[in-house]
């Protein structure tokens, strides 16, 4: 892979394509998000109202669900690569009870400036970013199996009334699990790894944040080898 | 009696409970299909009270006037023909509408506020203004009775006529009945009726005939006397009707289960916050202090 650096020691970690492609899908799915709320439990019914009523966000959230499976299949053909779940996933899976509680804080601070020795060495993706995508692709092809057969219902003939159940049913138990999903995600990359908001913003990070986070992946795209490290 | 109020007992996608505290009579509709002759002046007189545009007729190779109700036809006499064991040919004619469930389907299923109600008479009745066209309700029924009209994006059914009921008026169809097929009155009062004429329907020979009045609804408000009660599909009725299982667990613990767990995941990350904090890169921060002493 060709070198990525950009000015004073940053990193590209998400090129334009990818970070419109990641807010397509993330601004589409706010969207569905809060519509869907409000046809979850009549508790949240006035955000439909702040989306300029039932019927609107009804005919609007369908449209909002095509444009965010097209995104969501369009990160699949993009990270597929970088999604898949290898053997140092794995290994890293073991520490994530230490990662979770920010063990690595804890540690000395010269053995904490070589970032995550005491965990698996992390990819592009750590593994918990790898099993946010594979939710999110998974519930996001049932949502758009089932949304499609909610959308067309009327049109659905009486005998295949249980594809009709079957669609009520699973559409809302796929919206709960990326609902779980999408709050870890938020709060993970916004409030936890500071710097993972920016970087999806601007692209960039940091070498030392790439090398503390994705050691892997920045020894990749930088050319370096993990031992002159 | 005149100005009388029907209070609502319950209503779709509330957070409360519904206001009805009144008590009224539930009324309903008997239908004694062995007496149908298939004239169709209920479906006329319904056609003509709702003030709904005129239907295109379809030719199905029966007498029927089209194959299913429509979002401005809402009361269809369905011609089944049905041959019994002896080689003997029936003519199965039912009222095809609204059955008026006591526990309706499509009013569980529905998210919109305030779009299906059930009046404290057990009437079900939709309120067009307040639906969205989402299509749930056609889910919940378990008697295929709502229809989404493609202009307008919302479901219409029969409104057993409330407008009449609610001032003391009968159905429009049971008015235009010739044959006293049609009767309505208070569902206590018209279940002794049935029972009556299921005996002397069994007394002439007809040993299945029943009263459809499907306990898995709890009880319709349009209840029919069936010569073959034993077998309500040969009329185009499910034999055993219920809200769907998969309604139930949707509308019932699997909210639960899904609000918990929303609520329980946003103060989750608050909390993990508030104990663990954010992730430092060692590096980072000490360029930034190096930056802040410059």
């Amino acid at each position: 892979m060709k070198p990525v650096k950009v000015a004073q020691g940053n990193v590209l970690r998400y090129n334009f394509t990818e970070r419109l492609v990641h807010w397509t899908a993330a601004l589409s799915y706010i969207y569905l998000l809060l519509s869907g709320l409000a046809f979850w439990t009549p508790w949240m019914w006035w955000v439909a109202m702040m989306l300029g009523g039932g019927p609107v966000s009804r005919a609007v959230h369908p449209w909002m669900g095509l444009i965010f499976t097209a995104a969501v299949v369009y990160m699949y053909r993009m990270w597929l690569p970088d999604m898949r779940i290898t053997p140092t996933d794995l290994e890293w899976r073991k520490t994530i009870r230490a990662y979770v509680r920010n063990e690595e804080e804890e540690m000395h601070p010269l053995q904490a400036a070589r970032g995550f020795d005491r965990f698996a060495p992390v990819d592009r993706f750590n593994l918990g970013q790898k099993y946010l995508f594979w939710l999110m692709f998974w519930a996001g092809l049932t949502l758009l199996a089932t949304g499609l057969v909610l959308w067309f219902s009327d049109y659905l003939p009486w005998s295949l009334r249980w594809l009709r159940l079957l669609s009520a049913f699973l559409h809302p138990v796929a919206f709960l699990f990326t609902v779980g999903g999408f709050i870890i995600h938020v709060y993970m990359g916004t409030a936890v790894v500071r710097g993972g908001f920016s970087s999806v913003i601007r692209g960039e990070v940091s070498e030392s944040w790439a090398r503390y986070h994705h050691r892997l992946w920045l020894d990749r795209v930088t050319g370096a080898s993990a031992a002159k490290k | 009696m005149a100005g009388k109020v029907l209070e609502i007992r319950a209503m779709s996608a509330s957070s409360t409970p519904a206001p009805g505290i009144r008590s009224a009579p539930v009324v309903a509709k008997l239908i004694d299909t062995s007496a149908c002759i298939g004239c169709k002046a209920c479906e006329v007189a319904c056609q003509e009270w709702n003030d709904l545009p005129p239907e295109t007729t379809v030719q199905i190779g029966t007498y029927q006037t089209m194959p299913d109700t429509t979002p401005s036809f809402w009361n269809l006499i369905k011609f089944n023909e049905h041959e019994t064991d002896d080689g003997a040919f029936h003519w199965l004619l039912r009222k095809d509408q609204c059955m008026h469930c006591a526990d309706p389907g499509c009013l569980k299923a529905c998210p919109a506020p305030g779009a299906i109600v059930q009046y404290n008479n057990g009437i079900v009745d939709f309120q067009q203004d307040n639906c969205i066209g989402c299509g749930y309700c056609i889910a919940g029924c378990p008697f295929n009775v709502p229809k989404m009209s493609r202009q307008t994006k919302k479901v219409y059914k029969c409104t057993l006529c409330v407008d009449r009921v609610s001032v003391g008026l009968e159905p429009a169809c049971i008015k235009a009945c010739p044959t006293n097929c049609l009767t309505f009155g208070t569902k206590e009062v018209l279940l002794q009726k049935a029972k009556s004429r299921v005996a002397q329907l069994q007394t002439a020979g007809f040993l299945d005939a029943a009263v459809y009045d499907p306990p898995g609804v709890s009880g319709t408000g349009v209840v029919s006397i069936l010569a073959f009660g034993k077998n309500p599909e040969a009329y185009g009725l499910p034999k055993d009707p219920s809200v769907s299982f998969a309604v139930e667990i949707w509308k019932g613990p699997l909210k639960w289960i899904g609000n918990i767990a929303i609520v329980g995941g946003i103060i989750g990350t608050f909390v993990h916050y508030l104990r663990f904090g954010p992730k430092h890169v060692p590096e980072d921060d000490k360029a930034k202090q190096a930056d802040a002493g410059r």
